[in-house]
């Protein structure tokens, strides 16, 4: 009898083992050597990429302490919401109190909030937001059109590759994050706007027409990309779907 | 124990089938309960879940009736037999198609569907994001199972799918078309085949170097730093990293030295008149390089470690480590010596100025990059070594080696890799099985898969190896297997050649470097394919002897090429005369002679009706539009005829032009064009002042 159930609690116990699986040990067994007050961004914020593509400067943050010194040596690590991957998704600061890491956007189009957190001397957590912008595919067409027809007079800044023409405007045209301004159109307005000129809506006559050269999807396509952009935010009036 | 056991067994039997009646009863429980087990399933099964929560979703909106309307009970399918689609994704993605249900903060999978160019009833879902249709779990549609290898498509990867029918690029898809431009631009091809379903195939565009005559151009010190790290010579070098051991690349560089050929004239004295020269002033010298563009093609690293310049070209921060002066000179006095096919134009430099350029470009150096290069004479065994290693590594799939065959087929082919079966690839340890984390880790890190695996190293940006993994992702069996009909297929390749004295002279000048003619060409400058009609022919003479600046917010322009009166002549000729459109008599139109009031009415038009002042400049003194061309001297540059159709149509006589196309009438566009046909610049005095 004690034999046969010292063998049955033996197959017991190995089958029991054989249906335990391995827990994955923590993933990172960094150690920080320092610790800051204050989180700052350095680089690579408010960026435009497309949907779930890594954005093409890598996220930059630096950890200060009281006085404003960089901090060496500080664990800092970078959460966001769903299908957002961070590569390294934690890091300690480097000797000017940095740290780079290369963020992928999730897959739907939208406004990202990453956060940055380090902890303090006392254990107090200190965190960073950091807001990113993905494009569907709908505002990726927007973004390439607004490059070849738009930026040009609507972004006051100039690249190696193009020179603003916004200084040169007798009536400066509107940056296209420009929320303050914008929001207040309705797409109806825009659409007018960009299909038949400034005069559409009594605006400058130096804003032409482009209903004969942009289809009315691509209209559509720059319209959703201005309203992805503009800060502040853009909240879609009109119908409200109140909860019953 | 045993007795103890059977006692049970009896005692229950007893319970339950003691008598006839009773087992009767405990028989058609079991089989009602056998019964309902299907139904059960099918009642608790997940599908239902996900729909019965997107029934609570709706029921509290605003909308409900309507959503209410839309959504359909059960397994819902679409199935389209010819792509061999059978997607039952729209049982649980109940509100895909729902415009009220955009918002992001609605949970999935409810939400509906990004908008794209297509509808979900002409492609379904599997098409574009892979998965398994036909599943009706969560875990069986979107991972990858036993009986099925193809999870759903990660989002940074989804262009790929565009890229099974479409061959050509396509403005929403601009990752995958840098990732096809990648596999050329690096030289992915020269390697690997990459056959397209049309049956052509992928061709390099990287125009690596021949090394049959190294010997003229550089030194062996120089080819083994290179061959340790090319990146250090240049950042934007495209050439991997093989990760040579010392005497590895000490043996490769005898070997490239050694087997090198010399060519008649690829070598010139640096300073032919005299050995009592003058060193050459370099503020002088890095004027020419501004004066001669060729920042437009070539970058140079600047001291805040910015890349700035073109990328036709290769990068020259430290050509003076790399090039001999001799060499240099001959190159700059004619490029197509040394290689005839040089994507460089053959600029007519005269002695004084070659001097220039060669001293200025010869002292872009950098003191540390040679500095601990010391080799021996290379010995008969190391040449031959070398020899064996340029066989081993494939240098030859690339460039051109005098003595050693192209190999054919040197590495894996990649038609179909991105449906290659997952039993056929070995993973690391700790990496997804799926084929795009395999591309990615791949191309990321090559030898990572073994240190004895030839592929070199890259130096490739996080968002570059994304793009090259979306090209080779939209090579799969479907793309391939697709009816010819339900593709969409890249425009055919212009072979286009111009002909005569006039051909010979546009190559000589790399004219197809920066300009495009009837489908051929670089994108850098103006489509020239039917400049004969768009220009005056006294104008284009005089441009092409000294080109001015037409578009002042341009950082890149047609450079001056020192042409002889004949050249000029005979290229004005040929293109004033071939490269005409039928859609217009260029004589329609006169040069001069338009009535004042129709003049003044134009003028009108163009500072108050069409405000064309926001894009070009008429009067330097009160224009300040920097987008178009400026227009001040438009009455010599262009011919009436054309400005008269461009104002009606910019968009059909070049296409792609950014000018909207405004509609006009013709008596708004015959007005404009006399304003404009007047515009013949400032007189030369007034232009001095």
């Amino acid at each position: 009898m004690s034999r046969h159930s010292r063998t049955l609690f033996v197959v017991l116990l190995i089958l029991m083992s054989a249906g335990c699986t391995r827990k994955p040990g923590p993933a990172s067994p960094l150690k920080p050597t320092g610790f800051g007050a204050a989180l700052v961004e350095s680089s690579g914020g408010k960026q435009i990429g497309a949907t779930g593509s890594v954005l093409a400067q890598p996220l930059v943050v630096q950890v200060n302490d009281e006085q404003g010194n960089a901090v060496t040596g500080a664990l800092v690590d970078f959460s966001g919401p769903a299908g957002v991957s961070f590569d390294p998704p934690s890091g300690l600061t480097d000797s000017s109190g940095q740290l780079s890491t290369n963020v992928a956007l999730g897959g739907m189009a939208g406004r990202y909030q990453l956060i940055a957190h380090t902890l303090a001397k006392t254990q107090k957590p200190v965190e960073l937001k950091i807001e990113e912008i993905a494009l569907g595919y709908q505002q990726e067409l927007g973004f390439q059109l607004d490059n070849k027809y738009c930026a040009r007079c609507h972004d006051p800044e100039s690249t190696p590759e193009r020179v603003s023409n916004y200084d040169n405007l007798e009536v400066k045209p509107h940056p296209f994050t420009e929320g303050d301004t914008l929001n207040k159109l309705s797409d109806a307005d825009l659409t007018a706007i960009i299909s038949h000129g400034g005069p559409a809506l009594n605006k400058s006559a130096l804003m032409p027409p482009y209903g004969y050269t942009l289809s009315k999807t691509e209209i559509e396509a720059l319209i959703s990309y201005i309203r992805l952009v503009s800060d502040p935010p853009y909240h879609a009036s009109g119908m409200v779907y109140a909860e019953k | 124990m045993k007795n103890a056991l059977s006692s049970l067994w009896q005692s229950l039997w007893q319970r339950w089938f003691g008598d006839p009646v009773r087992a009767f009863g405990v028989v058609s429980l079991l089989l009602l309960i056998s019964l309902a087990i299907a139904p059960a399933k099918n009642y608790f099964s997940e599908w239902r879940h996900y729909q019965n929560q997107y029934l609570a979703l709706i029921r509290s909106r605003g909308e409900a009736v309507t959503l209410q309307r839309h959504f359909h009970d059960g397994i819902q399918q679409i199935w389209i037999p010819q792509l061999g689609v059978v997607d039952r994704c729209t049982t649980c993605h109940a509100g895909l198609k729902e415009t009220s249900l955009a918002d992001a903060n609605l949970p999935q999978p409810f939400r509906r569907h990004p908008v794209i160019p297509h509808t979900l009833d002409q492609f379904g879902c599997v098409m574009c994001h892979r998965g398994q249709g036909p599943a009706t779990t969560v875990e069986q549609a979107h991972s990858s199972t036993e009986a099925w290898e193809q999870p759903t498509l990660p989002a940074r990867y989804v262009q790929s799918s565009c890229g099974q029918c479409h061959r050509d690029p396509l403005t929403g898809t601009p990752q995958l078309n840098v990732g096809r431009n990648l596999l050329g631009r690096y030289g992915c091809v020269h390697c690997h085949t990459i056959k397209l379903p049309d049956g052509s195939a992928i061709k390099p565009t990287d125009d690596p170097p021949s090394l049959g005559h190294i010997a003229d151009k550089t030194t062996r010190e120089w080819i083994y730093a290179w061959l340790k790290d090319p990146q250090a010579y240049a950042v934007t070098a495209t050439m991997p990293n093989f990760k040579l051991s010392d005497p590895d690349a000490r043996d490769i560089s005898a070997f490239l030295i050694a087997n090198s050929t010399p060519i008649v004239g690829d070598t010139a004295p640096v300073s032919p008149a005299g050995k009592d020269q003058k060193a050459p002033d370099p503020a002088a010298g890095a004027s020419l390089y501004g004066e001669s563009f060729c920042a437009s093609c070539h970058a140079v690293q600047n001291a805040a470690g910015n890349v700035v310049g073109g990328d036709v070209g290769p990068e020259l921060t430290r050509i003076g480590n790399k090039v001999k002066p001799e060499w240099l000179r001959a190159w700059l006095r004619n490029p197509r010596v040394y290689d005839s096919g040089t994507a460089m134009p053959h600029y007519r430099f005269t002695d004084p100025q070659l001097s220039l350029l060669t001293a200025f470009l010869g002292n872009k150096t950098d003191s540390d990059l040679l500095a601990n290069v010391h080799l021996d004479a290379a010995t008969p065994e190391q040449i031959a070594h070398g020899k064996l290693l340029v066989t081993e590594y494939g240098c030859a799939s690339c460039h051109e080696i005098s003595g050693i065959k192209k190999p054919d087929n040197f590495a894996p082919e990649l038609t179909r890799i991105g449906s290659k079966p997952l039993t056929q690839i070995i993973f690391l340890p700790g990496m997804a099985h799926a084929i795009p984390d395999y591309i990615a880790a791949k191309i990321r890190q090559p030898r990572s898969f073994g240190a004895a695996l030839k592929m070199p190293q890259f130096s490739l940006a996080p968002a570059q190896i994304d793009a090259l993994t979306t090209a080779l992702l939209s090579l799969t069996d479907r793309a391939h297997d697709l009816p010819l009909a339900l593709t969409v297929p890249a425009k055919p390749p212009s072979n286009y050649e111009p002909a005569g004295k006039a051909g010979q002279l546009m190559a000589d000048l790399a004219c197809f470097s920066c300009h495009a003619i009837n489908g051929r060409g670089g994108d850098m400058a103006p489509d020239l394919t039917w400049e004969g009609s768009s220009v005056q022919r006294q104008w284009l003479l005089a441009f092409l002897k000294s080109p001015g600046t037409l578009r002042p917010a341009l950082i890149r322009r047609m450079p001056r090429f020192n042409l002889s009166d004949d050249d000029a002549k005979e290229l004005t000729d040929y293109i004033m005369t071939v490269y005409q459109t039928p859609a217009f008599d260029r004589d329609s139109m006169p040069a001069s002679g338009y009535p004042p009031n129709q003049v003044e009415q134009g003028k009108q038009l163009f500072y108050s009706k069409y405000a064309c002042q926001g894009c070009h400049i008429v009067d330097t003194k009160v224009d300040k539009g920097y987008v178009g061309p400026t227009l001040t001297q438009v009455g010599l540059r262009l011919n009436a005829a054309w400005i008269y159709q461009w104002l009606k149509d910019p968009q059909t006589m070049r296409p792609g032009a950014i000018e909207p196309n405004r509609n006009m009438n013709d008596e708004d566009a015959r007005a404009l064009t006399a304003f404009l046909m007047t515009q013949k610049g400032p007189s030369k005095q007034e232009a001095k002042k």
